[in-house]
């Protein structure tokens, strides 16, 4: 039964103004023709997410100090880090939420620093949250209608007028057949008109991420999407983003567990004490002594 | 009422499989399931009160109550509808509504009356429609000065700043200090706590040429006729009222299908969002300030325009009392009632408040005041001290406008208690323009 995730290309062009033209290519190979390919399609070279020097300051507390990485287009980048390294300041830098003190935010070699989310959402990076946040009292249908880009009828003239209307229905049937596909391929259609705050905890992380998908992003930031789910569930949940990463999509994962970023994920960041401490493969990772000094105290 | 039919359509085919039910029962069955049916059942039941309590008095009273209790009803439904858009859809708390309802008849009032008038403040002398087009404007231009600041904070901010606009605009429109100050300066006033006489009702002209009292039209020498002295008996002012309230019910008709469209739509979808979480909303990419600030704009303008439509059928208005908070708390009971978030609710929240808790107590009261006959004891003590139970009756009926409150007050706690989602607030209101219920064919089936 599941399909693929449909491609939304049809919904989402209307909106789709991805600011493509005007990124500042700051690279040094950069050539004329670049500037043209961008406008068309950006070059595979740019990294889809590229974070540099992110500060971030509570008050008196640093909580991100001077991280540096990059997200590989059609990666599965897993983050970890001991509790406090400063992994959530991160996204919420990333996705706008917070503004960083210092550093820079690149979105496909775009300068994205400091925007609001729902630009960086517009841009094609969209985030889940640790805590699930499902819309409680909207039904699981409608918490991932609410998701798709470039909906004509969200503004109100074209919403009540009576010739305008007609469009706004069509695109409407076309995000509704979209919404239970994306509903079948995470096996939750059964549950398309119960008020997700019914859902338990689980299908609520699947309802979080189907939803993000139907914003049709590029980049997918994952806050710990595996935290108090079952082992099933995690098994089903992991195959899933397996499955959309060979369809294209680029995953940024936050794990507590070790084991699971490591099994999954082809590069791994370390984060501690709000820098990169290391990078790399798992198994990199695994013997690096820096990052098990990090986990586990210094005496070793 | 305008998607009424397909609920109603599913009520009907059970109550006709069951055959031994009657045909009432299924006639009622069939109102349960449909939004008209439900307000036109209460409407109903209200009108079958008023008239067990007036039918001694003649169809004259009888008619007469019913028009009272229905004015007020459609007037709090189109309040309750327009308050409903901002906080039962997108959970904005708006405690100004009577300032911007002021602000809708206000500038109506100005914008119409003569530059020249015989006695109180001068106007601009436009035609109605341009005032009631400006009143609506310059209600939705405040809204969006108060929305601009105040929503970008929490909640509780916007009810803070919502609150002192409204008395704000209240003791601004009191002040004979801002009435000689627009003189003086637009030529203009409002009357400052005298208030002002405001433009005729277009209605009344309808059976009265110029709206003078004695000169029916054709239209008018019929309905006088048969209805009227002539006929059946029926006061000509409480018939021309009755007219005007087939033109409010013609407003809220409009105010429903057009928030029932908005909320039917992505934009209610995402005002929902909105109201359950704001940070997934922007966080899915919805500009969620922007939607706010439209949002709030909208449903001050509506307000503005039931403001006129209430006062400014009142022949004259001033700033106080009518315009106090209490206004606004009002308007909120009735959305409470009739549960936030649904639109048919709204409408019977404004009913029932209207009827059944505002004016209720009070027609019943006197109703039992002329049946008791005892003498009132001068005070509260007096009245216990008696210990006669009819004595104690005619003193609590004869000061029922602050016992009302108590009423008022216990129905609330009961309703908070027993059914905190409102009549209608169980109601799942689909955001969402097409139909979701149920699969589209052509889906796969599994599960």
């Amino acid at each position: 039964m599941s399909s693929d995730v449909p491609d939304a290309s049809d919904v989402a062009e209307t909106a789709d103004e991805v600011d493509a033209t005007d990124a500042v290519s700051d690279e040094p190979e950069a050539n004329d023709s670049a500037v043209e390919e961008a406008a068309k399609h950006v070059p595979s070279g740019a990294p889809p997410l590229r974070v540099e020097g992110l500060v971030k300051h509570f008050g008196g507390v640093t909580a991100v100090d001077g991280a540096s990485f990059e997200v590989e287009r059609g990666s599965l980048t897993g983050l970890i880090g001991p509790n406090g390294a400063g992994k959530s300041t991160t996204f919420n830098c990333i996705t706008g939420v917070h503004e960083p003190t210092a550093g820079s935010v690149y979105f496909k070699s775009e300068d994205v620093t400091g925007l609001e989310p729902y630009r960086m959402a517009r841009k094609g990076l969209v985030r889940t949250f640790q805590i699930a946040r499902e819309l409680e009292e909207m039904t699981v249908l409608e918490n991932l209608m609410l998701a798709p880009k470039g909906q004509i009828g969200e503004s109100a003239i074209r919403a009540v007028t009576p010739g305008l209307r007609r469009e706004v229905i069509e695109q409407e049937e076309a995000i509704r057949e979209r919404a239970w596909e994306t509903l079948d391929f995470f096996e939750i259609d059964h549950l398309a008109n119960e008020h997700a705050g019914n859902l338990s905890g689980g299908q609520r992380k699947l309802l979080e991420m189907a939803r993000a998908l139907m914003t049709d992003p590029e980049v997918v930031l994952l806050d710990e999407p595996l935290a108090g789910v079952n082992p099933t569930l995690e098994e089903k949940i992991l195959d899933r983003i397996h499955q959309l990463r060979e369809d294209g999509y680029t995953f940024l994962l936050v794990e507590h567990d070790m084991d699971v970023i490591m099994n999954n994920c082809e590069h791994v960041i370390v984060m501690h004490q709000g820098s990169v401490l290391a990078e790399g493969t798992g198994d990199e990772i695994r013997d690096n002594e820096r990052v098990i000094e990090a986990y586990l105290g210094e005496d070793i | 009422m305008s998607d009424a039919s397909s609920p109603s359509g599913d009520g009907d085919a059970p109550a006709e499989d069951s055959a031994p039910e009657s045909a009432t029962a299924a006639l009622l069955d069939a109102a349960r399931q449909s939004d008209l049916g439900i307000v036109l059942g209460t409407l109903l039941l209200v009108y079958l009160a008023a008239t067990v309590l007036t039918f001694t008095d003649g169809l004259n009273s009888v008619v007469g109550l019913m028009r009272t209790l229905t004015f007020l009803g459609l007037v709090y439904a189109l309040a309750a509808l327009a308050l409903n858009l901002q906080w039962g859809y997108a959970g904005l708390f708006n405690i100004g509504v009577a300032g911007f309802m002021a602000l809708g008849v206000y500038t109506m009032g100005i914008v119409v009356r003569s530059p020249d008038p015989a006695f109180g403040p001068p106007g601009f002398g436009l035609p109605l429609p341009v005032g009631i087009v400006a009143g609506m404007l310059v209600a939705a231009v405040v809204g969006l000065l108060a929305a601009l600041p105040a929503l970008r904070l929490k909640a509780d901010y916007l009810a803070i700043v919502t609150l002192g606009i409204s008395e704000i605009i209240r003791l601004f429109l009191q002040s004979s200090a801002f009435d000689t100050f627009l003189r003086n300066t637009l030529g203009v006033g409002t009357g400052g706590g005298r208030g002002m006489g405001l433009p005729q009702n277009p209605v009344r002209e309808l059976f009265l040429v110029d709206g003078q009292a004695g000169t029916p039209t054709a239209f008018g020498d019929l309905a006088f006729g048969t209805l009227g002295a002539g006929g059946l008996g029926i006061s000509n002012t409480i018939l021309i009222d009755w007219a005007y309230i087939a033109v409010l019910a013609a407003f809220v008709v409009g105010f429903y299908v057009l928030l029932e469209r908005l909320g039917r739509s992505p934009f209610g979808r995402t005002l929902k969002a909105i109201r359950e979480d704001e940070l997934v909303a922007d966080s899915l990419g919805k500009n969620v300030d922007l939607i706010k600030i439209k949002v709030f704009v909208i449903g001050c303008a509506l307000m503005g325009l039931a403001g006129i439509l209430w006062f400014g059928s009142q022949g004259n208005v001033s700033p106080t009392p009518q315009f106090m908070p209490v206004l606004t708390f009002y308007v909120f009971i009735a959305v409470i009632i009739g549960g936030s978030g649904s639109n048919a609710g709204a409408v019977l929240g404004g009913i029932v408040f209207a009827t059944v808790l505002f004016e209720g107590p009070r027609r019943i009261g006197s109703s039992l005041r002329d049946v008791i006959g005892a003498e009132t004891p001068p005070s509260f003590a007096d009245a216990v001290v008696t210990l006669d139970p009819t004595a104690f009756l005619a003193f609590a009926t004869d000061n029922i406008a602050p016992l009302q409150f108590v009423f008022l007050g216990l129905i609330l706690v009961f309703i908070m208690h027993r059914r905190p989602d409102g009549i209608l607030g169980d109601r799942i209101e689909t955001a969402a323009a097409v139909d979701l219920s149920e699969r589209p064919s052509g889906g796969e089936t599994d599960e």
